[in-house]
């Protein structure tokens, strides 16, 4: 008897074994060990040296590229973000229509997501906007002037060139937005035009409201992602001109695995972990004022 | 009435095939460009259409570099991305059905840590599981690439739950009546039923692996054992690459596996994304 109630407390344990392994050791004590060693010096060739606050006062008070990779982060999830979000709602809202061929469309607009992530794509982008790129030649072919100018080499126009190509992909939160605008019921947009109410009013009011979860659930992902870029700051522009496309990550980067310190590394991936912490709790927090959720039934 | 519908709908699609050149267009030019005499990738380089079509560039850019073709990076990814996809069948459902469907104590804080692990950038740790993984001498191995696939990923196992919970309860009772036990009903009642979910998850992770850079940057140092993404990125290394062409061309055909994967299993995909919320 004894034995079965055994079985029944703890018998679940043996399907989620693997998983409890796996976020033991692949998560909790690399997260230990992340601030731990960020409290060190460490090489990798030797031990670990015990140095205190060293790192994290270096951080905040002596490396020009950290402010330069905080500011360049800053700035791309800042725009990129609403503007990838903001392409996504308009080519969604075009997309609920009754009309043929919306499939088709939907199926091109996502293209450039499913390969956006890859090498190939970041190369393209790197020779697409180089000074004898399409992208001049295109301008070349309309205007007759001939830009005299590499976009993704430019200091000034570096960062803008990789927060086109971030809008660029804008392909998953429209599926997601265009999936929530299927849930709206029509019933709503009848009784409002009943009452006298234009397209804007209705899209204000109804529209926005109701998709208002799911711009937050994409703001969350895609802020979260952007925090986290990596490919395009390495193979586009690897970081130049003037670390103008130092990306946070891609920072880390350099200190771990190629100047190998590994401590520093660690205390810029706390600071960027509790910099993505406080900017999702913000969000959590300002979502109670603009996301509405139907079945509390109150604002 | 009728006019003004029709307006309308030429409108629609003005706009809406305008806005798909445009966005295609880059796709377009790296596929010209893969055709074209090198010499000419980059003189009148708006022009889609290639003056005469060069298929050589592909057979140059297989052959690689240092003596290594593309088709060992192509194998190495197919090892990689197998491995990890066939990890992620057999342990995700497995542990999802654990969450879903059996009681045990500390439940609630082992569905936590999987919630956690949903929003927690994986990317943050890094640096220690390098560490780890070199001291356990797997650097320059895919097994850092490979076996933290074998203990299950949260957004699968999420996943795999909700569709486990939409599955009737009389089923397993059924089963157990008849003197089934847990990992029987497991096999024989709940994998069969969430084979939709598993199939999302496969292409997902498929796809994800596919794409993985940093991965393979940081624990790969013979080129020998590179995948396409990192071979890519040598191949294309700006300071040493003139046959463009050929560069242009193993691009296209790097990106040709996910692409295909997305026309074959777009239901799948456009679903796993806006209903389970995978990121693309």
């Amino acid at each position: 008897m004894n034995k079965k109630k055994l079985k029944e407390q703890y018998g679940g344990y043996m399907y989620i074994a693997p998983w409890i392994i796996g976020f033991v050791f692949l998560t909790m004590i690399p997260f230990v060990c992340l601030i731990y060693f960020s409290f060190t010096d460490y090489s990798l060739l030797s031990t670990p040296q015990w140095a205190g606050i060293k790192n994290y006062l270096k951080v905040f008070t002596g490396d020009q590229k950290f402010i330069a990779a905080l500011k360049v982060t800053f700035i791309y999830v800042l725009v990129s973000v609403p503007l990838k979000l903001i392409a996504a709602l308009l080519v969604a809202l075009l997309l609920n229509q009754k009309r043929r061929g919306i499939g088709i469309y939907r199926t091109l607009f996502y293209i450039p997501s499913i390969i956006g992530g890859s090498v190939a794509v970041a190369v393209m982008w790197r020779n697409l906007f180089s000074r004898e790129g399409a992208f001049n030649a295109l301008i070349e072919l309309v205007t007759g002037f001939h830009p005299d100018i590499s976009w993704v080499a430019d200091p000034k126009t570096a960062l803008g060139s990789l927060i086109l190509m971030a809008v660029w992909q804008f392909g998953s939160p429209m599926l997601i937005f265009l999936a929530g605008l299927k849930n709206i019921p029509v019933s709503y947009y009848e009784a409002a035009t009943v009452d006298g109410a234009n397209k804007f009013q209705c899209f204000f009011s109804i529209t926005l409201p109701m998709l208002s979860p799911i711009i937050f659930f994409n703001l969350i992902m895609q802020m979260i992602n952007g925090f986290m870029t990596f490919t395009q700051g390495l193979v586009v522009t690897n970081g130049g001109p003037m670390n103008k496309t130092l990306f946070y990550q891609l920072y880390v980067y350099q200190q771990g695995f190629e100047d190998f310190r590994m401590g520093y590394a660690s205390a810029l991936s706390c600071i960027l972990l509790v910099i993505v912490l406080v900017f999702t709790a913000f969000a959590f927090k300002s979502s109670d004022a603009w996301v509405f959720y139907e079945s509390e039934g109150k604002k | 009435m009728k006019r003004k519908k029709r307006i309308g709908s030429i409108a629609f699609h003005v706009v809406c095939i305008l806005f798909a050149v445009t966005s295609l267009y880059p796709i377009l030019w790296l596929i010209s460009s893969s055709l074209k005499e090198s010499s000419q990738v980059f003189v009148d380089a708006a022009n889609l259409i290639p003056k005469d079509f060069k298929i050589e560039n592909y057979a140059n850019g297989w052959k690689g570099f240092g003596g290594i073709s593309f088709s060992r990076f192509f194998l190495n990814t197919f090892w990689v991305v197998i491995l990890s996809v066939l990890g992620t069948v057999i342990v995700c459902p497995f542990v999802a059905y654990g969450f879903a469907r059996m009681n045990f104590k500390f439940k609630r804080f082992w569905f936590l840590t999987v919630m956690l692990s949903l929003m927690l950038p994986a990317q943050v740790v890094m640096v220690p599981q390098y560490i780890m993984f070199n001291k356990f001498g797997w650097v320059n191995t895919y097994l850092p690439l490979i076996i933290p696939l074998w203990f299950g990923n949260a957004f699968f196992i999420f996943q795999h739950m909700q569709f486990i919970r939409s599955i009737p309860g009389e089923l397993d009772e059924a089963a157990y009546l008849d003197g089934a036990g847990s990992f029987m009903v497991y096999r024989k009642v709940i994998l069969p039923l969430i084979k939709p979910s598993i199939a999302t998850s496969v292409i997902f992770q498929f796809y994800w692996k596919w794409d993985d850079f940093f991965g393979s940057l940081i624990y790969l140092s013979s080129p020998s054992k590179y995948t396409v993404s990192v071979a890519l990125r040598l191949f294309s290394d700006p300071t040493s690459m003139t046959d463009w062409g050929a560069m242009f061309a193993m691009g296209v055909l790097t990106l040709a596996p996910p692409v295909l994967l997305f026309f074959c299993f777009q239901k799948n995909i456009v679903e796993g994304i806006s209903t389970n919320g995978l990121k693309g």
